[in-house]
């Protein structure tokens, strides 16, 4: 029975709630928040997939007629990219990862009773629920919603008249990502306080779990990259409304004057990808963290360098910084820029792959233990360099310009960032639900969902790279029209059919997810003999974390196959490893 | 016979720096919303809540940073003259208010002085809240100055001052889509008037906290980040006049 030493003498912040509202609703403990924050992802996730699933309808069947929605029109499937693409970057994949995991276990992991500013959490949380409902909201407006896709450009993003959604849908698009930007900021503004200031005595910086110093470094991305982002937003608003011309020039539409001069859309561009790339780390970096913390322990050994994948994560935050003109090659930018941001983009792929050998030389001669959540870290490495191997052809200036808008990029970017941050997902809600809910998620409904969503998913997104290869734009509604796409056709409904196994195998994770919380075999508070502090405490963790101590850390935190100790673990809060080193 | 037990609060360890600690870290809520006065983690309360205004800080210099970039950008982009058939900058620098601007920014710099008196006497008023219950000690009174009262007023005026100023353009045909210099004036000094407004907020909360009886620490604190905050909005406005005056 392990022993661990508590210090005595804490204080919580905030009496635990008795109400229902100030308990599940309004609640400032972050356990909640965390929780909240999950079931938005999740709810938006569901809402993205469908979406996805209507477009690839449209794809290969264009002239369908669909139960309750009819055909999907041109400009509705542009609007279904745009949305797609919105909901699941933002609310999705920075959602779920950070202000969901992170929440719930960035205090627990270092040791704190909660969030350095509470009210603040409750705050974000609900601000960006707001912009969630804002961003739905959008759909049911007179024009639909805005056909401008996730990234936004103008002019088509700038003016009125440019399309059907471009109206009050676009206006309710670009609040809904100014109102999502200030619920990140302050959720950043938590995750670094808390994070420098609260950590328990004997957590050291470099004895922080590594999902802890993911979240941190995301944390530190996203105050640095959300500011710009509102900014950018605040002058598209203006120029839409108020009749400036910060990114419109001189133009027509339909034949008028648009009454515009003189700006430049590329200045939008600058500032987006200025956000836009850093928020690829946003989304991928807790992944990593999951993935190092996960692989660690399912391997029983400790994690294999654990200053190298630190550093290599703070450089990929100082890095992820100088190399947003790689989505802007083909954009007119003057050429020599194009290969100035060519070279930070290929030395940003060394601390990824610092990383993947990293996760690798984890596995390497570990008493691998094939858990799902195992299975789901490992399954992120291999989705993250298959994604990863296609970057460097995109690096290239000279190569984006076959390869831009094509679905070579859709098939790099998915694997890469997108569903490799969903199986970072996936890992962290299988080892981290017996501690939220007190229950085992069924293994075998769990295996069978990740070897169908593995398979599935290189089904769906490795023949995008051919599609892209051979010169098939993104974006494109119909392929019908277009020769040189229709000897296509068949891959594209590979594509689809893969896409339909892949989503109804989601429902399984469904079904696992909320029968398990019921109904599922009932946990101890560590079943997966894992050494960091959430699993010192009772599952699930009471309001203040730890019961009215605060735990005393002595050791790293990937104490596995210690020789000498008594078990193939050491917890961090246990004092009996310091002598057996 | 009165006790002879002093109630100064022990000196209580500043530290949750891991490594460093030889004590369990003194932990509770940051947001100066809870009252328990003489709470005695204070100290780490007011250090996290400046370590907390560092980090939002941050972003807002984001923002102003990337208004900056684009107003850099914006000066130089050249635009097409359908009538003449040339290219040509479309920039025509705004003739600023400047007398107006330079009041202004008395105003704003004089705030920021009462505002670090109001924020020195509340510090003092804290250290020396214990002492009264020593026995045999008694302090002089203090008269108390309304220095918070007149930073408010202060900061009202610089907004009305500011207001003041967008009449004077608008008076002289200058409106936030007349060209992109005027589109930058309106947005950088309406951007940093909507920041300065949100350390008036704060301000007011911390005066109604005399009326609800909260703790003096609790708005201490309040007003202490509030002062660095105020501080950081006076150096931006100067920036902003900078930017705005020198660079057209």
């Amino acid at each position: 029975m392990a022993t661990h030493e508590f210090a005595a003498g804490e204080s919580h912040p905030h009496a635990a709630p008795q109400g229902f509202i100030r308990k599940y609703v309004f609640s400032l403990d972050h356990k909640i928040i965390g929780l909240q924050y999950y079931f938005l992802g999740l709810a938006a996730v569901f809402v993205g997939m469908f979406l996805s699933l209507l477009m690839r309808i449209h794809l290969i069947w264009p002239t369908a007629v669909l139960p309750f929605l009819g055909e999907i029109k041109p400009e509705t499937y542009l609007s279904l990219v745009t949305m797609h693409g919105t909901i699941m970057v933002f609310f999705v994949l920075t959602t779920a990862p950070q202000g969901g995991f992170g929440n719930y276990f960035l205090p627990i992991q270092i040791g704190a009773p909660d969030m350095a500013f509470p009210v603040l959490n409750m705050l974000s949380f609900w601000v960006t629920f707001l912009a969630f409902l804002t961003l739905l909201a959008s759909f049911f407006v007179i024009g639909g919603a805005p056909l401008h896709g996730w990234t936004g450009y103008p002019p088509l993003s700038a003016l009125r008249s440019s399309g059907p959604g471009e109206g009050l849908g676009a206006d309710l698009w670009i609040t809904s990502i100014a109102v999502f930007c200030i619920g990140a900021l302050l959720g950043s503004l938590n995750f670094i306080t808390t994070t420098l200031d609260m950590r328990a005595r004997g957590m050291t910086l470099m004895r922080m779990p590594l999902t802890t110093w993911a979240w941190f470094c995301t944390a530190i991305i996203g105050l640095l990259a959300f500011g710009v982002l509102l900014s950018a937003g605040i002058l598209l608003l203006m120029d839409r409304n108020l009749g400036t011309s910060f990114y419109l020039p001189l133009g027509t539409i339909n034949g008028q004057l648009t009454g515009h001069k003189g700006g430049s859309p590329l200045l939008w561009q600058h500032l987006f990808w200025f956000f836009g790339h850093p928020e690829v780390y946003i989304a991928i970096l807790p992944a990593m963290g999951v993935c190092s913390h996960l692989l660690s322990v399912g391997a029983r050994k400790p994690v294999f360098s654990y200053k190298t994948i630190v550093l290599a994560m703070l450089s990929i935050v100082v890095l992820g910084f100088g190399v947003w003109g790689h989505h802007m090659f083909v954009s007119g930018m003057s050429p020599y820029s194009g290969y100035a941001f060519s070279i930070p983009t290929m030395a940003i792929t060394v601390p990824s792959a610092v990383l993947s050998f990293a996760w690798l030389a984890t596995l390497w001669r570990g008493n691998i233990r094939f858990t799902t959540p195992s299975l789901f870290g490992i399954g992120f490495v291999s989705l993250f360099v298959a994604g990863g191997v296609s970057g460097p052809f995109l690096a290239q200036p000279a190569l984006d310009i076959q390869l831009h808008d094509t679905y070579f990029v859709i098939g790099h970017f998915h694997l890469i960032m997108a569903v490799a941050a969903i199986f970072g997902i996936f890992a962290a809600t299988y080892h981290w639900f017996p501690k939220m809910f007190g229950r085992r998620m069924s293994e075998s409904l769990g295996r069978w969902h990740f070897f169908i969503t593995l398979i599935g998913t290189y089904a769906i997104f490795v023949p995008m790279h051919y599609l892209g290869i051979a010169g098939h734009p993104r974006r494109y509604s119909q392929l019908t029209e277009v020769d040189y796409l229709r000897d296509l056709i068949p891959v594209q409904k590979f594509i689809t059919y893969a896409a339909f196994v892949t989503i109804a195998g989601q429902l399984i994770f469904l079904f696992n997810l909320f029968w398990s919380m019921f109904r599922g075999k009932q946990a101890s508070d560590n079943p997966w003999e894992a050494t960091t502090l959430e699993w010192t405490t009772a599952t699930p963790p009471p309001h203040d974390n730890f019961g009215g101590h605060t735990p005393v850390v002595h050791n790293g935190p990937y104490e596995y196959s210690v020789p000498g100790a008594p078990r193939d673990y050491v917890m961090q809060t246990d004092p009996a490893a310091v002598k057996a080193h | 016979m009165a006790s002879f037990t002093p109630t100064i609060p022990a000196p209580r360890p500043t530290t949750s720096r891991g490594n460093r600690a030889d004590l369990p870290p003194v932990v509770g809520g940051g947001d100066g919303s809870r009252p328990d006065p003489g709470s005695p983690d204070y100290g780490a309360r007011l250090r996290r809540a400046r370590l907390g205004l560092v980090i939002a800080l941050t972003p807002i210099m984001m923002l102003f940073v990337a208004f900056t970039s684009a107003y850099i950008v914006r000066q130089g982009l050249p635009t097409f003259d359908p009538h003449t058939n040339t290219v040509v900058r479309d920039w025509i620098p705004v003739p600023l208010p400047t007398l107006l601007f330079l009041i202004n920014t008395c105003v704003l710099v004089l705030s920021s002085v009462t505002i670090e008196c109001a924020r020195r006497q509340l510090a003092r008023q804290v250290a020396l809240e214990p002492v009264p219950s020593i026995p045999g000690v008694s302090l002089v009174t203090e008269r108390k100055f309304p220095w918070l009262a007149l930073t408010i007023v202060l900061g009202l005026c610089f907004l009305s001052g500011q207001w003041l100023a967008w009449k004077d353009l608008a008076s002289r045909g200058f409106y936030v889509a007349t060209g992109p210099s005027s589109s930058f004036v309106y947005l950088l000094t309406g951007g940093h008037a909507v920041h300065l407004f949100g350390g008036i907020l704060a301000l007011l909360a911390a005066g109604a906290s005399v009326i609800l009886h909260r703790p003096l620490a609790s708005r201490r604190i309040v007003v202490d980040v509030t002062a660095w905050y105020w501080h950081f909005m006076a150096l931006l406005w100067i920036y902003i006049l900078a930017l705005l005056e020198f660079a057209h």
